[in-house]
């Protein structure tokens, strides 16, 4: 058995790499598995915070890297889940102070013991991206249907593709079905004819992210919101299973529902 | 019924998403080739140049753009030879 190497990245901050490796890390866990997430981002750490292990930081990537510490001694027990761990990034240094030759010898060490390492990718393109994507078997790319987004996405794929890391497969992050119905966003469709890769998982806009984010328990923890099970499914995608992709539509209005039972979809597509 | 829809909405304009697409199209053309308009607009020129000094071909018809074809960029050139009864009339 040796650990599957998962990488978060998009080109574009902010559309939610934290986010989905947080909640995947917690999903794959709360199925059974074996988990290890990685904060690639140095300088900039966010993972701790949003998975709210932030008070129990002692040692971090740079320090394994540079020897103060063992990989072991860095790893962060999530309690709440029997197998889930986070390794920090580093707060007060840059990029360079880890190489990508670092990450694939640090994930190479921890293969055996662990189901999967989550990589949570900084934003852009230069060395903490090289980082983030050295040691990867499978590269997740996060986007939001919005057109900068989208074309960071592009530019990302052709870089994992020239990487031989393969063609990566998309997360469609903060999708509002009732802009999409109303043809002002870019559906689930139009997102994967433009970009022509593998779609994993559809993320609806979800207030519970924010809320979770306050309180430090990714949303998947507390079961039902939308954006929980959608990065649940996207957990079990990578498992292998075959989970419908569909947009999930509970957040229609009943006007909305009632309008389009009467109307039927305004612009022919449902997403 | 879309059209009865909108006009209950008030909807003249082409939907944003839409837009949005087409943009997005258009500029990952050139992000993925680096091929600019006007660099595309040379090499027009120049196979037109090229190819009409083998063969009699229709300038103002000739076509030049790039496809995509799932993640490969394809160039594609339509070029319109003039028949050989009208060339030697």
């Amino acid at each position: 058995m040796s650990a599957k190497v998962v990488t978060i990245t998009s080109g574009k901050g902010g559309v939610g790499k934290t986010t989905a490796t947080a909640n995947l890390g917690v999903a794959l866990a709360g199925l059974g598995h074996r988990v290890v997430c990685i904060d690639a981002d140095i300088g900039l750490r966010n993972l701790d915070v949003v998975m709210g292990l932030e008070n129990r930081i002692v040692y971090d990537l740079v320090d394994v890297v540079e020897g103060r510490c063992r990989l072991r001694q860095a790893m962060i027990k999530d309690k709440r889940l029997p197998e889930l761990y986070l390794v920090p990034a580093a707060q007060t240094r840059d990029k360079t102070a880890v190489s990508p030759s670092d990450m694939i010898r640090l994930a190479d060490e921890i293969r055996p013991e662990f189901d999967f390492i989550l990589i949570d990718s900084p934003a852009g393109i230069e060395r903490g991206f090289r980082n983030a994507i050295a040691p990867a078997d499978v590269v997740l790319i996060v986007t939001n249907p919005e057109v900068s987004s989208v074309r960071d996405a592009d530019r990302i794929i052709g870089l994992i593709e020239a990487d031989e890391k393969g063609p990566g497969k998309l997360v469609i992050n903060r999708v509002k079905p009732e802009m999409v119905q109303r043809g002002e966003m870019l559906s689930a469709d139009d997102v994967i004819d433009i970009l022509a890769i593998e779609l994993i998982g559809i993320v609806p806009e979800d207030e519970s992210v924010l809320v979770a984010s306050n309180r430090g328990t990714p949303t998947v923890m507390d079961g039902g919101s939308l954006a929980g099970r959608a990065f649940n499914d996207i957990a079990r995608r990578l498992l292998g299973e075959q989970v419908p992709l569909t947009l999930p539509e509970a957040s229609l209005s009943w006007l909305q529902r009632f309008m389009r039972a009467l109307f039927g979809s305004p612009n022919g597509r449902g997403g | 019924m879309g059209g009865l829809l909108d006009k209950l909405f008030g909807k003249g304009s082409e939907q944003s998403a839409q837009i949005a697409k087409d943009r997005l199209q258009l500029v990952l053309v050139h992000d993925r080739t680096n091929l600019s308009e006007e660099r595309l607009a040379q090499l027009k020129d120049e196979l037109v140049e090229l190819i009409s000094r083998y063969v009699e071909i229709d300038a103002q018809k000739v076509d030049v753009f790039v496809e995509n074809d799932r993640r490969a960029s394809l160039l594609v050139a339509n070029i319109p030879l003039v028949p050989n009864h009208r060339v030697h009339r």
